[in-house]
């Protein structure tokens, strides 16, 4: 068929040739030509507005020659009933994966170009959960500033506070007591291990093996009664605050701890038995997922999985902040760096982080949780009844908060994704300027393209997982 | 600055200003020097991408500023590179050809403040929706708080 | 918006007792777990506060075949027209929970990325208050859900 009929006059013949109706001699035919290929593509024109490049806003874009777009609208003059890209097999479809999905670890939305079953194009989409962090923290003073903060990556709330503590205090020019300082690392490791078991149980889950959710969570559940016993919450504590930890050691905490060390280790165990000698587990995870380290580099993927493709470097013991010097503990780093590896690595971190608890535990200091500067942290609640001085800074702390002098700094922690760092401006009022937090996710969903590039679209689902992404982390 | 890394990289840029506020070694560049400065540091040991952002300070000139941190595994050590933009011409040369991780980087630069990245393959929305007008974290723009419905309680 | 309530709904026939209890014995959730709430939704899931137990343990991917929507987590300006489009995808009788303070009113982001609650998409039957709401107050949540159902206040159908 060379011409559609004409709709606006009523005419059911085609006209007699094709040069005919497109010359463009008569406004007429012209109009109608119109007409009809708006009816034809339907009222949404693809707009150019907003499109840098032919990569489109925020999608990919279907292959839009010419050829293809006549042959859509009918206007082509078609000779094979078989096309050329049928013949040569080269057809590939654009697949859409989420951002509701079960397998993409929260939001993420995920464009795949397929060619049978092999990847040839992905582009993440994020943003669906960008919740404006950055311009609250702008909003909120710093003593409000971990609340915040701690809910960007929601599996590691620890490891954002340590984070945004650390900052605030450099600018401040301040140091935390010691037994707060063993607090705090103690809580990151333990947080660590959590974060890790929910990792084991989501990725188990994803890639088949649906009884390690049930397994990891029910060891994640000893973490987080530990937490809740000593912050209150189980999730987004808020209890890492500039100037040292908001309160002490629950009583009976040294028993806690141990029955905690001593149930992970007991389901990690449970879990090494399940997953490793699996074959079906090895043939879904080996040799899957591969990125170099020179990748790693360019795109800025550190933690575990920069560990997994061979490239030893944990900010703990290479760039070590709140006494992370003073700890014996081995950092795993495999070489392989496929998804398998990244169990690996992850399982012998777990195992590392419950040593450091240990002697974090066995070297907990008195003192002080808190640090004695009244001007950073409020006064006990006891002495605002009996100290004039006493309820005056609680009033500015907790309405105006603190001043912290101008400045800028750069602070980085190794969270359980890999590196999380914050870059704080102030401008010597109670409120950051600008926060701005470099979110190990992010960097790492960018480089998921280099990993699944000509892989199976099963493996898709197994590297997402094992790289581990948290959208509050990628989406802020 | 003594050290000898800092100094290859303060003969090659003579224009280039080196501070080191708290510990933490951070130099200044204009906008035309960035792409070689990042380039000449990668060679000199600082291969891992780190972070990209931009920073609004409204009222100073240059008011934008975008700050490019590396990581030097080998040597341990952090830099932190400081380009000033002016708001009449927001536009920075893209580091994508030196660094592809910072792509997804200064496209959230673009989506939430504004700063053009010349050179940049795709510079499109990331964080926000497709069809949003405007660059949220610029501080003349308001946070876009809704009134909480508490008695005596502020107009947003 | 809260749902409606039914009209000339104060007469309760037997077989719509009998309806309601049908409905609440296996009520199946969609996945619908943004962010921190979503870990709080899947330990209640898991063993040691166990949905499975309502017979809810089954968090179903596709909307076609799912009773209940619980909202868990914030949602963004990006985020809302894919909420809606999920939610005209489940069949009738269907439910909403809006799990904790984000969904429920924005919670402690009163900034320009989330819609202040997700009552302006949906209609909600529960709010769950909570930062995020442990398990036991998603569990009173859905308990109260189903107090709903049974009773006949909530059929799940549009009026």
């Amino acid at each position: 068929m060379s011409n559609p009929p004409d709709i606006t006059t009523g005419e059911l013949e085609a006209p007699a040739s094709k040069t005919e109706a497109n010359a463009p001699a008569s406004t007429g035919a012209d109009e109608r030509r119109a007409v009809h290929d708006l009816w034809l593509s339907g009222t949404e024109a693809p707009t150019t507005a907003g499109r840098f490049t032919d990569e489109g806003a925020q999608e990919m874009l279907d292959d839009e020659t010419p050829e293809a777009l006549a042959q859509q609208r009918g206007t082509a003059v078609v000779d094979d009933y078989v096309s050329d890209d049928l013949a040569t097999g080269d057809e590939t479809q654009i697949l859409n994966m989420g951002p509701q999905h079960p397998a993409t670890h929260g939001v993420l939305r995920l464009q795949v170009e397929l060619e049978g079953e092999i990847v040839r194009r992905v582009k993440p989409i994020i943003g669906y959960l960008h919740t404006g962090m950055e311009r609250t923290a702008e909003v909120l003073t710093y003593m409000q500033g971990p609340t915040n903060v701690t809910r960007m990556d929601y599996l590691s709330p620890f490891h954002n506070e340590l984070c945004f503590s650390l900052a605030t205090e450099t600018l401040l020019g301040i140091d935390v007591p010691p037994r707060a300082e063993v607090i705090r690392v103690m809580m990151s490791e333990l947080n660590r291990v959590a974060s890790h078991l929910l990792w084991a149980a989501t990725t188990g889950f994803d890639i088949g093996a649906l009884s390690m959710m049930i397994y990891g969570w029910r060891e994640r559940e000893l973490c987080l009664e530990f937490f809740e016993k000593l912050t209150g919450l189980r999730m987004n504590h808020n209890y890492i605050r500039p100037g040292g930890v908001s309160a002490d050691l629950h009583d009976g905490w040294e028993d806690d701890l141990e029955a905690l060390i001593t149930g992970v280790e007991k389901g990690l165990v449970e879990y090494e038995d399940l997953l490793m000698g699996n074959p079906i587990f090895l043939e879904r995870t080996k040799g899957v997922g591969y990125i170099t380290p020179e990748e790693c580099l360019a795109y800025g993927v550190t933690g575990p999985v920069a560990r997994a493709s061979g490239i030893d470097w944990d900010l703990r013991r290479d760039m070590p902040y709140s006494g992370f010097e003073e700890y014996e503990f081995d950092v795993p780093v495999t070489s392989n760096g496929d998804v398998f590896d990244r169990f690996l690595v992850r399982f012998e971190e777990v195992r590392q982080s419950l040593r450091i608890v240990r002697q974090a535990a066995d070297r907990m200091p008195d003192g002080d949780w808190r640090t004695e500067d009244r001007k950073v942290t409020p006064p006990p609640r006891a002495r605002i009844d009996q100290s004039m001085e006493a309820l005056i800074h609680h009033f500015k702390i907790m309405t105006e908060g603190f001043k912290v002098p101008a400045g800028e700094t750069y602070q980085a922690v190794e969270s359980s994704r890999g590196e999380l760092g914050m870059y704080m401006v102030s401008n010597g009022t109670a409120k950051p300027w600008r926060l701005h937090v470099r979110a190990p996710s992010f960097a790492h969903v960018q480089a998921l393209p280099t990993m699944l590039t000509d892989s199976l679209v099963a493996d898709t689902i197994a590297t997402l997982a094992s790289v581990d992404p948290v959208l509050g982390d990628v989406d802020r | 600055m003594t050290d000898s890394v800092i100094g290859a990289l303060q003969e090659a840029f003579p224009d280039a200003e080196f501070s080191e506020p708290h510990g933490q070694e951070v130099v200044s560049v204009p906008p035309t020097a960035l792409v070689g400065l990042v380039a000449a540091a990668r060679d000199a040991g600082f291969d891992c991408f780190i972070d990209l952002c931009a920073v609004d300070y409204l009222t100073r000139d240059p008011r934008f500023e975008v700050v490019v941190n590396l990581l030097s595994m080998g040597l341990k050590r952090r830099l932190r590179i400081r380009v000033g933009v002016p708001a009449s011409d927001p536009v920075v040369p893209s580091i994508t050809p030196v660094f592809a991780g910072a792509n997804f980087f200064e496209r959230e630069a673009w989506d939430l403040l504004g700063v053009r990245f010349e050179g940049h393959p795709d510079l499109t929305r990331i964080l926000l929706p497709d069809d949003w007008e405007g660059h949220p974290l610029r501080k003349d723009v308001p946070v876009g708080s809704v009134p909480v419905q508490f008695k005596g309680s502020p107009k947003a | 918006m809260a749902r409606p309530s039914q009209p000339g709904g104060f007469i309760t026939t037997v077989l719509d007792k009998v309806a309601g209890w049908a409905q609440t014995r296996s009520m199946w959730p969609a996945n619908f777990g943004l962010a921190c709430c979503a870990i709080e939704m899947m330990a209640t899931g898991a063993a040691h506060n166990d949905l499975a137990r309502f017979g809810m343990e089954v968090f179903r991917a596709s909307p076609r075949q799912a009773d209940l929507m619980i909202v868990a987590g914030r949602v963004s300006q990006k985020m809302a027209p894919v909420l809606r489009q999920v939610y005209d995808q489940m069949a009738e009788p269907k439910w909403v929970i809006s799990m904790g303070a984000c969904a429920s009113t924005g919670g402690m982001f009163n900034n320009y990325a989330l819609v202040q609650g997700v009552d302006q998409v949906v209609p909600v039957d529960v709010y769950v208050p909570g930062c995020p709401p442990g398990p036991q107050g998603l569990m009173h949540g859905i308990l109260t859900l189903h107090g709903m159902v049974q009773r006949g206040e909530s059929r799940g159908v549009a009026v």
